[in-house]
């Protein structure tokens, strides 16, 4: 018999890298994980909740004058129609895309490096998508009829417009919030049933019963198991073409109308593609100080950020190539109106907003092509943070320049934010992050169970290699 | 393991899902059945500051209703008539009723405090909603279809809901309330013919009657 050798040296490219660092076995992960939330509360959380709860009751207070006052108080007027709002609520529902992709993409395809940040990043989606909600119903202005949009009886005679991709928006965000909510739970049963167990052993009796509830009476049965791996794998491909219709569905908001710069064919892929690019920044963004601070570097590896910032690359130069083409086409086209919106766009009043965007975007994941930059968290974040901006640019672009120079110059404007514009987008982090931090004092940040599934140990052959059936090959773990 | 539910909470969840199915059906039928125009408007019938009647004037008197409404005609509204106007028979008839202390007062030829009688408006439109009487009249569709049989009227009263969707009804299919050429738009006691149905539905066919069903025909 041919004894199978695999060299164990960290440069070797035939070795796959492990999923899980340092020694550790099912009990230190479960421990790793459940210490998070079994520990004092660190004196951080408090100051950081406290800065999101501050931010969450400013965002109560925008919204209530909103709705006292009028949508005048926004810099939205002729002929910017569709200022901050929503670009808040693509920014904010471009970033609800990661979650799902990681989840659901990645699990069908295999993917196991995605078992350590698949639950935060499904949270993150989860508060994403309410954030990114709240704009486009507070800016409908009479939000007590916002029942309109639903197909419901009533006395008007009044209809939704299913013509409209304004009204498949409100049905492809329900829906995406509903399924990424439903797909998040069933995945987290089986890890509320061991904070369960681990809360009454120790005598924590609410927290047991809060857990209990929430586990859905599991205990890990075999037929437990095979129900949940069943339902797991339904809401992956369910999820799975929702992920890239709600973004290719609001890029529609904008596709379906006649505004140069906004009527291309472009636009879904092109969205889909941003999304996946500012969701994986996010990710980046929480997970890179929450595995520090909590604690999981050995869960959250080098590895994993490598992964990560691979995508960033990949969707970053994308969306490059998406702004390229915008411009190949405005010339391509013959169209005098797309050639001067897409000048307007980068040498127009708003030039600054366009660099910010392009450098952002399509410059700074560039640095991701070296392997030492792209294991350097520090770098990393201060990537993520870029790419956040440069997203929420982007959106800023598509909207406010397409319209602020329109086919009568007699209308042209120049859009200003108010300081309510600017307040109620604060606010909307305050609501992101209250949501993110009780998720991480409180829930198994991390997915024990599907941690434990990629571990050596979980392999059947594990600890077998040397019981003399004829099969040396020298495993190294 | 140590027990922390009894088994009955098993129960929970489906009758929590079931409830909240049920409960958001409730809400929707309440909202649409009770809440609509036809449950809190119509029988609106408020007390006016002159107890005036209709049934007196339009019904046993036999007065065309533009003898006070006199603006049905020409203008988006069939105002309610100045003192004046009653006064230019009241000044005769029945000049010391008791029920005409409140017009006397407030006449305007200076005896009064020349305030206006502060009618209460019945049939309420919302502002948002663009109506003319004048363009209705000049199709000839008849006072009683929104506004039923005044004549029969002590004290008036709304008899239609006046919804959105009441009024697309009509726009939709005015024929039995559109009525031919000769008859007066304030008969009170027309009813549509078979003639006058065919007659409408011709005036459709060749576009002389076209009642506008889009957004911007109301909500200018």
């Amino acid at each position: 018999m041919t004894a199978i050798t695999v060299i164990d040296e960290p440069e070797n490219p035939l070795r796959r890298a492990p999923l899980v660092e340092g020694t550790n076995d099912f009990t230190s992960v479960t421990n790793i994980v459940a210490r998070v939330v079994e520990n004092k509360t660190p004196k951080g959380w408090y100051l950081m909740f406290g800065a999101a709860i501050a931010l969450l009751l400013n965002l109560g207070a925008m919204i209530g004058y909103l709705i006292f006052t009028g949508i005048g108080v926004w810099g939205n007027n002729s002929p910017v129609g569709w200022g901050w709002p929503i670009v808040n609520f693509v920014f904010w529902i471009g970033i609800g895309h990661a979650g799902t992709l990681i989840s659901a993409i990645l699990f069908l395809f295999r993917q196991k490096w995605r078992t350590s940040i698949n639950r935060a990043s499904e949270a993150m989606t989860i508060f994403a998508v309410m954030a990114a909600g709240i704009f486009p119903a507070i800016h409908v202005g009479r939000i007590w009829v916002i029942w309109w949009v639903f197909p419901l009886p009533n006395q008007m005679a009044l209809w939704p417009n299913f013509k409209s991709p304004l009204l498949w928006d409100v049905f492809a965000v329900s829906t995406y919030f509903t399924v990424s909510l439903l797909f998040w739970f069933v995945g987290l049963v089986p890890d509320l049933a061991t904070f369960r167990d681990r809360a009454a052993k120790a005598g924590r009796t609410v927290a047991a019963r809060v857990y209990g509830a929430f586990s859905l009476g599991w205990h890990g049965s075999n037929r437990h198991w095979i129900h949940y791996e069943k339902a797991y794998l339904i809401l992956a491909a369910l999820s799975t073409p929702l992920v890239l219709s709600v973004h290719s569905i609001v890029s529609f908001d904008f596709a379906v109308s006649i505004v140069p710069g906004w009527h291309t064919t472009i636009f879904p892929p092109y969205f889909v593609a941003g999304a996946i690019f500012s969701g994986f920044g996010m990710v980046l963004t929480l997970m890179i100080p929450a595995r520090q601070w909590l604690g999981l570097q050995e869960l959250v590896t080098l590895n994993h950020l490598d992964n990560i910032a691979k995508i960033l690359l990949l969707t970053g130069t994308m969306v490059g190539y998406a702004y390229g083409m915008e411009f190949f086409i405005a010339w391509y086209s013959g169209s005098e109106y797309e050639k001067f919106c897409f000048t307007n766009r980068a040498f127009g009043p708003y030039w600054w907003a366009y660099w910010i965007m392009v450098s952002c975007n399509v410059i700074s994941p560039q640095f991701f092509w070296f392997r030492s930059l792209r294991r350097n968290p520090m770098f990393l974040f201060v990537v993520s943070i870029f790419v956040n901006i440069g997203m929420w640019f982007e959106r800023f672009v598509i909207t406010v320049s397409s319209l602020n120079r329109d086919f009568l110059p007699s209308s042209w404007g120049y859009f200003s934010p108010t300081i309510i514009d600017i307040l109620t987008y604060a606010g909307s982090f305050g609501l992101f992050f209250t949501f993110f931090l009780l998720f991480c004092r409180f829930m198994p940040i991390i997915a024990i169970s599907e941690v434990k599934g990629v571990m050596p140990q979980a392999n059947p052959h594990h600890g077998h290699d040397d019981h003399g059936h004829g099969h040396t090959a020298a495993h190294t773990h | 393991m140590t027990v922390l539910f009894p088994k009955w909470t098993n129960k929970i969840p489906v009758f929590a899902a079931l409830g909240a199915a049920c409960k958001g059906l409730v809400v929707i039928f309440v909202v649409w059945f009770w809440f609509s125009p036809k449950h809190i408007d119509v029988g609106y019938q408020p007390e006016q500051p002159i107890l005036y009647s209709h049934k007196l004037h339009a019904g046993l008197l036999g007065m065309d209703c533009r003898y006070c409404h006199r603006e049905v005609e020409s203008g988006p509204h069939a105002t309610v008539p100045d003192a004046d106007t009653c006064m230019g028979c009241h000044k005769q008839v029945k000049n010391d009723s008791d029920r005409l202390t409140l017009l006397r007062d407030n006449y305007g030829d200076g005896s009064g405090d020349n305030i206006p009688i502060p009618w209460i408006k019945v049939h309420l439109l919302p502002d948002y909603a663009y109506f003319s009487h004048a363009v209705h009249m000049n199709a000839n569709v008849g006072c009683t279809s929104c506004h039923g049989r005044v004549d029969q009227m002590e004290i008036v009263r709304q008899v239609e809901p006046l919804s959105m969707g009441w009024c697309l009804e009509c726009h939709r299919a005015p024929e039995a309330h559109v009525r031919p050429a000769g008859v007066k738009p304030t008969d009170m006691a027309w009813t549509p013919t078979e003639a006058s149905i065919a007659a409408a539905r011709e005036r459709l066919t060749r576009g002389e009657l076209n009642p506008p069903t889009h957004c911007s025909a109301c909500h200018r």
